[in-house]
């Protein structure tokens, strides 16, 4: 067992772990795209950032890629790892600002602008597809091209892929093009719809009624009659 | 031909040494040493090289004297240069036209061509000898000095220099932990830009777990305007080699690769040539001079990524993947090339090697500074009189450099700021000049040792448009994988960019700085962490100048062509229709010995009218 501190706490994490690993195994949320349990590590999204080392002499590495070392010193929720991690969804919606996973996640922490000219490319470049295509689907049917702010994601040479079988991980798996966030004014600013709604649903879950249904059920009407009843009385509680 | 035959131990190798050492000190024939790097190949060396050929055989004189073709004897401002031994001699900028004259005067008369000798741009003084030239006097050419005195190309030249001699000495003397324990008492730091100390570096490869392990030497120098590592290749591949071979000797390793770019052909040619004529002499392959010790070297082609550069990117180019960094740990001296343990130096690192194990470990540390030791070579580029490669002791002053060496900035302009260390380094200003380069120095101050660019501006240069073009650099070369690099290259030259159109709003520069200092944070590898200093030093030096953009629309430097404007000023135009003829867009009209007029609706103030005018009658603002 690897022994080592995150935020002040004394854990133990396994052979093998990353940083990721040992703060899910004890319940400390970090935020993360490009990270899936199924496939390997790769460090893309710079979201799940962490601070490790002590004093003065720290430095910010991303949790899924950097592995658990005995003594380590991690702080997961310092001034600068937060707002860096702001930074880094406020450069993602930048790029897709239509994918509801990014909008709902930079409401939560609380991003309230984005400052950069947009470019609707709806991809943040995560790689998730590139790596279930090849990891989980045995196919290698895409994979990124070209380097820097020309990279994108295709099929070699651009033309119609042998390997590709059609499957839909690529879809599946994807943040960006699958969910698509269908708020009042999501392209200038953090929509945040969905965070701060006040439920308007009808108690009993209905396909036809929902609204919700295409972006994927809220749950709010799917509570118990006597939840709901408490609900009225604190509305907020709930929605935290 | 220029191949040796096995030699089988330490004993013989020094014979050999002390043989062709000889044959060196006897030979009393003049010898024109014509530089032919790239460098100088590309201001017709080769020609140079033809004609004096051709006027030594018309003259038969072939039995008298040599033409000796090196590697780049660092002062590209005066090439294509020769070196007249024994006169002693030093002539610049030699055509095709000079070689009559050089026999003539110089081989059979023993007297100097006054007008190929160096004058100094400064005070017009001439300087016959190289020792006399101030480009050269404040320089420590210790590594890079050899250059002038061997042909590249015959491993029997770097014999007579003594070659190879600090190898057979660690084989035969030394244990792999006693030549590493010299490393580390010298203090030698690595040379690619983190410099992180080298002994220390090997003890840790040494000691890490595995049959197989592998050194890497890293020639894949892309930094716009610098060639050090270029030039050490092209003019003295085995120096290079010999450093290698010790340190897989020191390190446990059973192969090395060299990692050079392909757009480097000569540097290429020369260091897989070295290869196999050290193969042929017995230095390389099995049981090396009789040691025991086995070692090969493969030459690598890189397709010249600048992040290949970043030492887990090279080792997956090797190992034929797409070229993109991973995260260190695990380091490359528990798992790098194919998961084997692997020490990766740069090619000055290695050039090095050689020379600590044979003056030893207490001679090279007294060079340098507290922390760093040793000589850096920097190149010198940008708008400086002396153009060229200069090696200098650590701790020396940028003053001291630009100035003394470099003779200072042409046409009595100005100096406005000096960047050091590449795309990931920064501009540092005038208040800045008597900063002792070394790492530390040069970190605290917002920039980078890097491997040693150095590129000086004058007033007439714009930092903004600096900052942009090395965004615009970055932003390419960024290999794409973190969203903080690939997107926050972008994003921050796009936000540079409109500033240098008169786009720039007020909150731009709080939000470059913000961005600037995430990039630098949450990025992995080196690339990005570094991508931001352009950016952040420029912001911390020259914040009138972007405040100057934004708020008053105006380049103070006259470059951004979209916050300038062209005008002609009636009194000093003299008519001679000059920039009429150069102007494109025939922007400009009038009569002769009439003020012209320019047309700034047809301008598209290109600045050919300000280059051709000879009497400053062009005022951009």
């Amino acid at each position: 067992m690897i022994k080592m501190l995150i935020n002040n706490l004394e854990v133990q994490a396994e052979e093998g772990y990353t940083i990721l690993d040992t703060c899910k195994f004890y319940g400390l949320e970090i935020p993360t795209i490009c990270h899936n349990d199924g496939l390997s590590n790769y460090g893309a999204c710079r979201l799940c950032l962490v601070e490790i080392g002590e004093g003065t002499n720290t430095k910010m590495v991303s949790s899924c890629t950097y592995p658990a070392q005995e003594g380590l010193v991690v702080h997961t929720d310092t001034r600068r790892v937060l707002e860096t991690r702001k930074m880094m969804i406020e450069l993602m919606l930048s790029t897709a600002p239509g994918s509801k996973i990014l909008q709902d996640m930079a409401a939560k922490m609380g991003v309230k602008q984005q400052r950069f000219e947009l470019r609707n490319e709806e991809c943040m470049y995560c790689g998730l597809c590139v790596r279930i295509c090849a990891e989980q689907m045995d196919a290698r049917a895409i994979g990124f091209q070209n380097r820097g702010y020309q990279r994108k994601i295709s099929t070699p040479f651009d033309v119609k892929s042998k390997e590709c079988r059609l499957c839909g991980a690529c879809m599946y798996i994807c943040p960006a093009c699958q969910l698509r966030c269908q708020g009042p004014d999501a392209e200038t600013a953090i929509c945040s719809g969905c965070l701060d709604m006040d439920p308007t649903c009808v108690d009993v879950y209905d396909e036809l009624q929902c609204w919700m249904y295409d972006a994927g059920e809220c749950g709010t009407c799917i509570r118990k009659p006597s939840e709901v009843a408490d609900d009225i009385e604190e509305p907020k509680e709930k929605n935290a | 031909m220029a191949s040796h035959a096995k030699i089988n131990s330490a004993e013989e190798l020094k014979k050999t040494v002390d043989h062709h050492t000889a044959l060196r000190a006897a030979d009393d024939r003049v010898t024109l040493t014509v530089s032919a790097g790239t460098c100088g190949q590309a201001r017709g060396s080769l020609d140079v090289i033809a004609s004096l050929e051709n006027a030594i055989q018309e003259k038969g004189l072939q039995e008298k004297v040599r033409v000796k073709v090196t590697g780049c004897h660092g002062f590209c401002e005066a090439e294509p240069n020769i070196i007249i031994q024994p006169q002693d001699l030093f002539y610049q900028h030699v055509t095709t036209k000079d070689a009559e004259a050089i026999i003539q005067e110089t081989v059979l008369k023993d007297q100097a061509v006054e007008t190929l000798l160096y004058k100094d741009p400064v005070n017009g003084q001439t300087a016959s000898k190289e020792s006399e030239i101030p480009f050269y006097t404040k320089q420590n050419r210790l590594v890079l000095g050899d250059n002038a005195l061997i042909d590249p190309t015959d491993i029997r030249e770097y014999f007579s220099i003594g070659g190879y001699l600090s190898l057979a000495k660690s084989l035969s003397d030394m244990t792999p932990e006693d030549v590493i324990e010299t490393i580390t008492a010298s203090g030698l730091r690595g040379r690619g830009g983190a410099g992180f100390p080298t002994g220390k570096k090997w003890d840790f490869t040494r000691k890490s777990k595995g049959d197989v392990k592998y050194i890497i030497c890293n020639a894949d120098e892309g930094d716009p305007g610098a060639y050090m590592d270029r030039s050490l290749l092209e003019g003295n591949p085995h120096r290079m080699l010999e450093g290698m071979i010790i340190g897989g000797y020191a390190i446990g390793a059973s192969e090395g690769y060299v990692y050079i770019r392909e757009e480097y052909p000569l540097a290429l040619k020369n260091i897989t040539r070295a290869v196999e004529q050290a193969h042929e002499a017995g230095l390389l392959g099995e049981n090396i001079l009789g040691s025991g010790f086995s070692f090969n070297v493969k030459v690598y082609k890189g397709a010249g990524a600048f992040v290949c550069g970043e030492e887990t990117a090279l080792m997956q180019s090797i190992e034929g993947k797409v070229g993109v960094p991973r995260q260190r740990p695990p380091f490359p001296a528990v798992k790098g090339l194919w998961k084997k343990p692997t020490n990766i130096n740069n090619v000055e690192t290695w050039a090095n090697v050689p020379l600590i194990l044979d003056r030893g470990s207490d001679w090279y540390a007294q060079i340098g500074t507290e922390s760093s030791k040793g000589t850096k070579i920097f190149s010198l580029v940008g708008k400086i009189n002396n153009t060229g490669l200069v090696e200098v002791p650590m701790g020396i002053t940028l003053r001291e450099i630009i100035y003394d060496i470099g003779g200072g900035i042409p046409d009595g302009r100005e100096f406005k700021a000096v960047q050091t260390g590449g795309p990931s380094g920064g501009c540092l200003p005038k208040e800045k000049l008597d900063l002792p380069i070394d790492y530390q120095s040069l970190m605290q101050a917002g920039s980078i040792m890097g491997s040693g660019g150095m590129i000086v501006m004058d007033d007439k240069t714009c930092m903004v448009d600096v900052a942009k073009y090395f965004l615009n650099f970055l932003r390419d070369e960024s290999c794409g994988k973190c969203l903080s690099c690939r997107e926050g290259t972008q994003r921050m030259w796009e936000i540079v960019r409109n500033i240098t159109e008169g786009q720039g709003k007020e909150g731009d520069l709080v939000l470059l700085e913000t961005l600037a200092h995430a990039v630098k944070d949450a990025s992995m590898c080196g690339l990005g962490q570094t991508a931001a200093n352009p950016v952040l030093s420029t912001l911390r030096y020259f914040n009138d100048e972007y405040l100057a953009h934004i708020k008053d629309k105006k380049c103070p430097a006259g470059v951004c062509k979209d916050l300038v404007e062209y005008f002609i000023i009636p009194d000093k135009c003299t008519g001679c229709m000059v920039c009429a003829r150069v102007c494109p867009q025939d922007a400009i009209t009038g009569e002769k010995q009439q003020v012209h007029i320019l047309d700034q609706e047809k301008c598209i103030k290109c600045g050919a009218c300000y280059e051709a005018c000879k009497f400053d009658a062009i005022l951009v603002e």
